[in-house]
């Protein structure tokens, strides 16, 4: 079945540009202007929304998406908010595709299967699982693809020739080429290197290929975008958030803005990144 | 509790690396290459006798293994009941059982090529230990530790520092070892492929679990024989303390299949189970996933992990090995929580009748020896794993002795 993911990759194409997907920590710093954040998305150029769940413990992300999930936790985020969120957004925009992204455990806890239900009720497209490899595939993957949910697997540098056909299998709307071994928020990667390895594994797949990690500037977006099907930016809209907020870590009128006039320089540089 | 009680205890984990539903691999893509790749070497290792060879004689001749098995015949007397042994693991080389696995897993990263070290620890002794197989083997070596954790187990840091390892404290959350873990998994995923992971309890992805427990059971097997010449038979109970949970799995699991032998691990039960401060995952927990498996952990109704507390801070995590999950699961091991002030009781208690300064982690299991054996008849046998010596909590027990004091 085609997903609005899915959609929106193929109007790209024949746009001829990457796309911009967009990550942001869901009720960072707090449900209303995260909220607003969201909702503001698309019009500044998003074409793909990931929103974080928050987790205590993100063994994956350095210290800007640590802190904003701390942040949101603090404010009393909880994952039934984070799916209000997506109804909240689906309201006024229906084809604008949003994945949910974090750690196994929060969705463990809220019940796996009712998770998907829900997730798919509000209106979510699919989800990025960072500690469900396709070892894992029985716990969230097989039963996202079975509700007609996209799977996005994460591959990295250390995703080799014997590797990699594992990590395609069952992985639907993208792949997320994680372009450095580290975590979020590493130093950018060389486009070139980039280019060669998302050619590499494009020789196996049909499906588009996001590149992420490390990705902060408009340059460095069509630089990325020019190698991909899409790049992705998260730490550099979590710090926007943060640089934004007042010295009780609490939102002020410029920091809906802050993230929505970076993701407008970003949408500049993917749009340069066409062909 | 389980309806089917399975022919044998002793066959976990599956090919997946489940214990029931329990363990797993839930780690980041960019991990699982790795993951695969220590799997082959540890299914190859098992089956070499060379490499057994070597590893039984660095047990023999660096840790000073077999470690006794003594008879504590003052405590014993004092407590009226049962006969208690200790097994004497706090005498090894670097002062507790951490060392047993350190050599295993240094000779699998020898074999794998890895040229860099990391570890994560909560008292100090993983990390103590992990530093010395490092200098022995001579790699670099870098080790996560929890602040505060860096604070109250000071000694074991300065001992790090002079075996060469560089110390990094963790400042995230409340600085214990669970923080410590998080960092080391960061620091693990951005240099996989130099970085052999050198994790210090029966938890983390497969094989993690398995390896350290069968590199731990150099304990129970050795128990095994030495009862059999000390009593000409096996005991009646065994007692060890679990925060992770390998010293208790290496004493437990050639045991699971005797069935007349009652098993008992002793959680931290810190300041009571009716607080945040304990670390009773498998008592006061449930399944999640947290640092590559399926385990019970501390968490809030969202999934969070919590952060729990004990005096010990090798106790002090919020999970639990995957194995002892499904032991409890399957009721063929009972876990108890023990409070820190029983701990600081039964601590005292064997420095004075036996000379023995024990760590506070067995100091847990210890408190539950001393609930049990007065039950006991006096021809019953139990042994308790006492896992570490307590050199390194002097500071943390004069501190709480004189809170306690003004307390009272």
């Amino acid at each position: 079945m085609t997903t609005r993911i899915d959609t929106r990759f193929e109007a790209l194409k024949k746009e001829g540009r990457p796309a911009l997907v967009t990550f942001l920590t869901g009720g960072d710093p707090d449900y209303d202007t995260s909220l607003a954040i969201i909702k503001g998305l698309p019009a500044a150029g998003s074409d793909v929304i990931e929103i974080g769940m928050p987790f205590s413990d993100p063994m994956a992300d350095g210290p800007s998406i640590q802190a904003a999930g701390l942040r949101s936790l603090a404010n009393g985020h909880t994952m039934e908010k984070t799916l209000s969120m997506v109804k909240s957004f689906r309201e006024d925009d229906n084809e604008t595709p949003i994945v949910l992204m974090g750690y196994y455990n929060p969705i463990y806890s809220y019940g796996a299967e009712k998770f998907l239900d829900d997730a798919k009720e509000v209106g979510v497209d699919g989800f990025i699982i960072v500690d469900l490899p396709a070892e894992m595939d029985d716990e969230l993957c097989i039963p996202s693809i079975e509700r007609g949910l996209n799977f996005i697997r994460l591959a990295t540098p250390t995703t080799d020739e014997k590797r990699l056909p594992r990590v395609l299998t069952n992985t639907s709307g993208f792949l997320y080429y994680v372009s450095i071994n580290g975590i979020t928020g590493m130093a950018a990667p060389d486009p070139q290197d980039v280019a060669r390895s998302v050619a590499h594994i494009k020789a196996s797949t049909d499906i588009p290929i996001c590149v992420g990690f490390g990705v902060r500037s408009a340059e460095q977006a069509e630089a990325i975008g020019r190698a991909a099907d899409g790049v992705v930016v998260g730490t550099a809209l979590v710090n926007a958030v943060a640089d934004s907020l007042d010295d009780e870590g609490l939102a002020t009128g410029s920091t809906v803005s802050a993230v929505t006039s970076l993701v407008a320089e970003l949408a500049v540089g993917v749009r340069a990144a066409g062909r | 509790m389980s309806e089917h009680k399975p022919n044998s205890f002793r066959n976990g984990p599956d090919e997946q690396g489940m214990f029931g539903i329990f363990g797993g691999r839930f780690v980041a893509e960019t991990l699982m290459p790795n993951i695969l790749e220590l799997n082959d070497a540890w299914e190859k290792a098992k089956k070499d006798p060379e490499f057994q060879k070597e590893l039984q004689d660095l047990n023999t001749h660096y840790t000073g293994r077999p470690s006794p098995l003594y008879y504590a015949e003052r405590l014993s007397n004092h407590l009226g009941g049962a006969k208690v042994y200790f097994k004497r693991d706090e005498l090894n080389h670097t002062g507790s059982h951490k060392i047993n696995n350190c050599l295993g897993q240094i000779l699998l990263a020898r074999r794998m090529g890895k040229t860099r070290i990391i570890a994560e620890t909560g008292a100090g002794q993983h990390g103590v230990a992990s530093a010395t197989v490092a200098a022995r083997f001579g790699y670099p070596c870098e080790v996560y530790m929890g602040a505060k954790d860096v604070h109250r187990q000071a000694p074991n840091v300065f001992r790090m520092k002079l075996l060469g390892a560089e110390v990094h404290p963790v400042t995230a959350g409340a600085g214990t070892l669970k923080d410590a873990m998080n960092e080391a998994l960061r620091d693990w995923v951005t240099n996989v492929e130099d970085t052999y992971y050198l994790i210090g309890t029966a938890a983390g992805p497969h094989p993690y679990p398995e390896l350290v427990r069968d590199f731990q059971s150099v304990i129970g097997n050795e128990v095994r024989e030495q009862m059999m010449a000390a009593e000409g038979r096996l005991p009646d109970m065994l007692i060890a303390a679990v925060g992770g949970g390998s010293n208790a799995i290496g004493l437990f699991h050639p045991f699971l299949d005797d069935e007349g032998i009652e098993i008992i691990g002793v959680e931290a039960g810190g300041k009571g189970l009716d607080t945040e401060e304990h670390c009773a995952s498998l008592t006061a927990g449930r399944p999640g996933v947290l640092h590559g498996n399926r385990t019970y952990l501390l968490q809030d109704d969202e999934g969070q992990i919590l952060e729990g507390a004990s005096i010990s801070a090798g106790l002090d995590y919020p999970g639990i090995g995957p194995e002892h999950s499904w032991l409890q699961e399957s009721g063929r091991v009972s876990y108890v929580p023990i409070g820190d002030v029983e701990a600081l009781d039964a601590f005292q208690l064997l420095c004075k009748l036996e000379g023995i300064i024990p760590a506070l982690e067995p100091s847990h299991a210890l408190a539950e020896v001393i609930k049990r054996a007065p039950t006991m008849s006096k021809d019953q046998i139990i042994v308790m794993n006492l896992c570490g010596r307590g050199d390194k909590d002097v500071h943390t027990v004069s501190e709480a002795l004189g809170m306690l004091g003004e307390a009272t």
